[in-house]
């Protein structure tokens, strides 16, 4: 199959089958992760524009590294520096940055539907590396592919998802995906920051509850998924680290109400001590430093598919694009059939 | 002379629904008969062949933002009344949130000055509330009426505060002023860019709830009790509201309300990002719509309003989350009154064009209606003509409206102000 869109703005209109090819795009691109030399030349000549209107970090560099392994060149355009502060509308300023000949734009926006807005006015692919409380769909995607390297499979599993849900992106974009193979929710966080509303926002038939209580959202979980207490950004309305911690916190006697192996996701970065503890973020159900790496593949994934274009019976975009001739480990290591070290 | 013949006459004020010829001479309303019975003499009259259309008294909108003075780069008095004069309106209440606030005499002044040098439709001006808008002191009411206000309104939000609204309410009340209300808690609303439901939770859109405007109407509501005066609730959106506006008319207050158009045609489903789709109050859930459509049946709505809020397309064309709050209504009003309501059955045409014409002007309290000496203010339209709205080719200096590129059945076909034909098809 070829991808449909021309762009990833959201997980929610995907299908099981569209996502699953996601994901199986992804695998060659974990495997690079591991070997000495992570640089290909599949998109070499093309460049990434990364606009990140709000504050980010770790998806800044995840999407920056991503292009330069694929030996894309990047221009970056950050919120500070730019001239959105000297009062340029969104779609000056990336109508400007389209006037430079990107081939895609990777941008994160404060606003909900802002990769919406702009794609509708671009003619390159836009990759929504998150808008505002809307999406998160890379993110939801590294999840999933951290989910399913670990447990083997993504289908009909129980995933408790902790924290702040009506602001997060996160949640929705795992939600949008993981509902599609047949997961089924279970909500948890302050009554306020877990609208009703949500147990509706999923497909047609995705069980989606809510539960106020940690220990009872915990039970036969097989995902947890810990949101972030976000300090910089508004909580509405807000309610004290005391009161969190002892309402919320996950810590290693909470995790015991789960499943035995169940894994336990952040989507980073973490604040131990409040939404959870040290001991289970470094635990071994933590899966943190996982999801980072499996970031980058799963980016590099996404910019090759759109850029290129690429069908699925196309050329392996590993190993048929190599910058030079690999050593012979290398090649063996990123053959597309090896995924013998798939969950280490 | 200007005879308006073979048209079926709809007049709410004397129930009549017959064929009828009517003759106007200079501002006035001279006579009306049978096809071909009038006894005034005509010989010289022009004639305006209405034979299929519909001839019903002069439109009234109650609610709608010109623009002018302070923000002609989204709308003049000239370019609104042109865009209002399509849509069959043969006159306009314009809100006093201008730049500066129409919350003085001269403000007041300067609008109607503007609308004789348009000639366009009529312009009737609602002050503000109070000074600025602002929720602190109260305006030059009295001033302001002497001017010609027919309302007071501190529209785009609320009279702050209870205590202010009753203030304002007495005044109004000696001064024999309908006030009309911007129902919304302000708190409740914050930072709200869409009604609060499971779309703006899938969509990641703050949200207001529907108890965001009913607060507020029920704050009002008992206001009226203590205080008597005329409450008109604008742009209606909520079940809860209209409950609430219920329980005052079987109390015998002095209650009314409008419904906008795009409340009665679309809901909250409908966003998508797009920033045509959003004003304030916000498309609503699919019950609030129904009960809207209901209350329109049953007279617990009393006039239908467009809310008319051009904003040009620099301030629209924007994340959803910083749009301004608005779209146009005149040029649409009509044809989705007919599309949602007498196309669908649930209204009688007769009901619609009372919604247009003696509800409203019950508002403001003045009469509507066809008859010798009344003024000619006179709006003829079809319920059938099939036509695409183009906002590109809207007289309006602002585009956003969510119903570009709709077709309908049903338009505005003449819109006749004081014997003058302002526009025709």
């Amino acid at each position: 199959m070829t991808f449909r869109f021309r762009d990833l703005l959201a997980l929610e209109p995907l299908s099981a089958e569209e996502l699953a090819f996601l994901l199986d795009q992804s695998r060659p691109f974990q495997t690079i992760q591991r070997n000495p030399l992570k640089k290909l030349a599949t998109l070499r000549g093309k460049t990434v524009a990364l606009a990140f209107f709000e504050n980010s970090t770790r998806t800044r560099i995840s999407f920056g590294t991503a292009a330069s392994r694929l030996g894309a060149d990047t221009m970056n355009l950050q919120a500070e520096a730019s001239s959105l502060k000297k009062g340029e509308s969104l779609l000056d300023t990336v109508q400007t940055l389209n006037a430079m000949k990107p081939d895609c734009l990777v941008m994160r926006h404060a606003s909900s539907g802002a990769a919406d807005f702009v794609a509708r006015h671009l003619d390159i692919p836009v990759i929504n590396a998150g808008d505002g409380t809307h999406e998160h769909p890379s993110q939801g995607l590294l999840d999933a592919l951290t989910i399913r390297d670990r447990l083997g499979k993504i289908d009909n599993l129980n995933v408790t998802i902790l924290g702040d849900l009506q602001h997060s992106r996160v949640a929705r974009s795992n939600i949008h995906l993981l509902g599609k193979f047949g997961c089924r929710f279970t909500l948890c966080g302050p009554a306020m920051w877990v609208p009703e509303e949500l147990e509706k926002i999923g497909a047609p038939g995705v069980s989606i509850r809510r539960v106020f209580r940690l220990e009872e959202a915990l039970e036969d979980a097989d995902v947890i998924l810990v949101l972030r207490v976000q300090t910089e950004r508004m909580h509405e309305p807000s309610i004290s680290n005391e009161d969190y911690v002892l309402g919320y916190q996950l810590n290693a006697e909470r995790l015991r109400r789960a499943k035995p192996n169940a894994l336990v996701l952040h989507p980073g970065p973490m604040n131990r001590g409040s939404e959870i503890t040290p001991e289970v973020a470094d635990g071994p159900q933590s899966c943190v430093l996982e999801q980072v790496t499996n970031g980058i593949a799963v980016r590099m994934a996404l910019l090759y598919l759109l850029i290129s274009g690429a069908p699925e019976d196309g050329p392996d975009p590993v190993s048929a694009t190599k910058e030079e001739p690999p050593p012979e480990r290398n090649r063996r290591s990123t053959d597309k059939k090896d995924l013998s070290h798939a969950s280490d | 002379m200007l005879l308006i013949k073979n048209g079926r006459v709809l007049d709410p004020a004397s129930k009549t629904d017959a064929a009828e010829d009517i003759l106007l001479d200079g501002e006035k309303i001279v006579e009306l008969a049978a096809p071909g019975k009038l006894t005034s003499d005509h010989k010289n009259a022009e004639v305006f062949d209405a034979a299929g259309l519909i001839v019903a008294p002069g439109f009234i909108d109650l609610h709608a933002h010109l623009r002018e003075p302070g923000q002609e780069s989204s709308e003049t008095i000239e370019t609104g009344t042109r865009s209002a004069a399509r849509g069959g309106f043969t006159a306009v209440c314009c809100m006093p949130n201008t730049k500066p606030v129409n919350d003085n005499a001269s403000v007041t002044r300067f609008i109607l000055d503007r609308a004789k040098t348009a000639a366009g439709v009529r312009v009737w001006p609602i002050g503000a509330a109070s000074v600025g808008s602002k929720g602190e002191a109260i305006a030059e009411i009295a001033a302001m009426k002497e001017a010609g206000i027919v309302a007071v309104s501190d529209d785009g939000k609320p009279i702050a505060t209870a205590k202010l609204t009753r203030q304002v309410m007495e005044y109004c009340r000696s001064l024999d002023l309908p006030v009309i209300e911007h129902s919304e808690d302000v708190s409740l609303a914050a930072g709200a860019v869409m009604r609060e439901g499971v779309t703006s939770s899938r969509l990641g859109l703050r949200g207001m709830p529907a108890a965001a405007e009913s607060v507020c109407v029920a704050r009002d509501v008992q206001l009226t009790e203590l205080t008597g005066a005329r409450l008109h609730v604008a742009h209606l959106s909520a079940k809860a509201s209209l409950e609430q506006v219920r329980w005052a008319k079987q109390r015998g207050l002095p209650v009314t309300c409008e419904a906008t158009p795009h409340h009665f045609t679309l809901i909250d489903e409908d966003v998508q990002y797009d920033s045509r789709y959003k004003m304030n109050p916000p498309l609503a859930a699919r019950e609030d719509r129904e009960a809207l459509i209901t209350g329109l049946a049953d007279g617990s709505v009393d006039a239908i309003a467009t809310d008319h809020a051009p904003h040009e397309p620099a301030l629209k064309d924007v994340e959803f989350d910083k749009a301004p709050f608005g779209i146009l209504g005149f040029e649409t009003a009509l044809a989705l009154a007919l599309e949602q309501l007498v196309h669908s059955g649930r209204l009688s045409l007769m009901r619609m064009v009372e919604l247009f014409t003696t509800g409203p002007a019950r508002i403001l309290g003045i009469e509507r209606k066809i008859a010798p000496h009344e003024p000619a203010d006179l709006t003829i339209f079809s319920t059938t003509h099939e036509w695409t709205y183009k906002v590109n080719q809207s007289p309006s200096k602002s585009r956003n409206s969510p119903f570009d590129a709709r077709t309908f059945k049903g338009a505005p076909i003449a819109t006749i102000v004081a014997g003058r034909i302002l526009y025709k098809m």
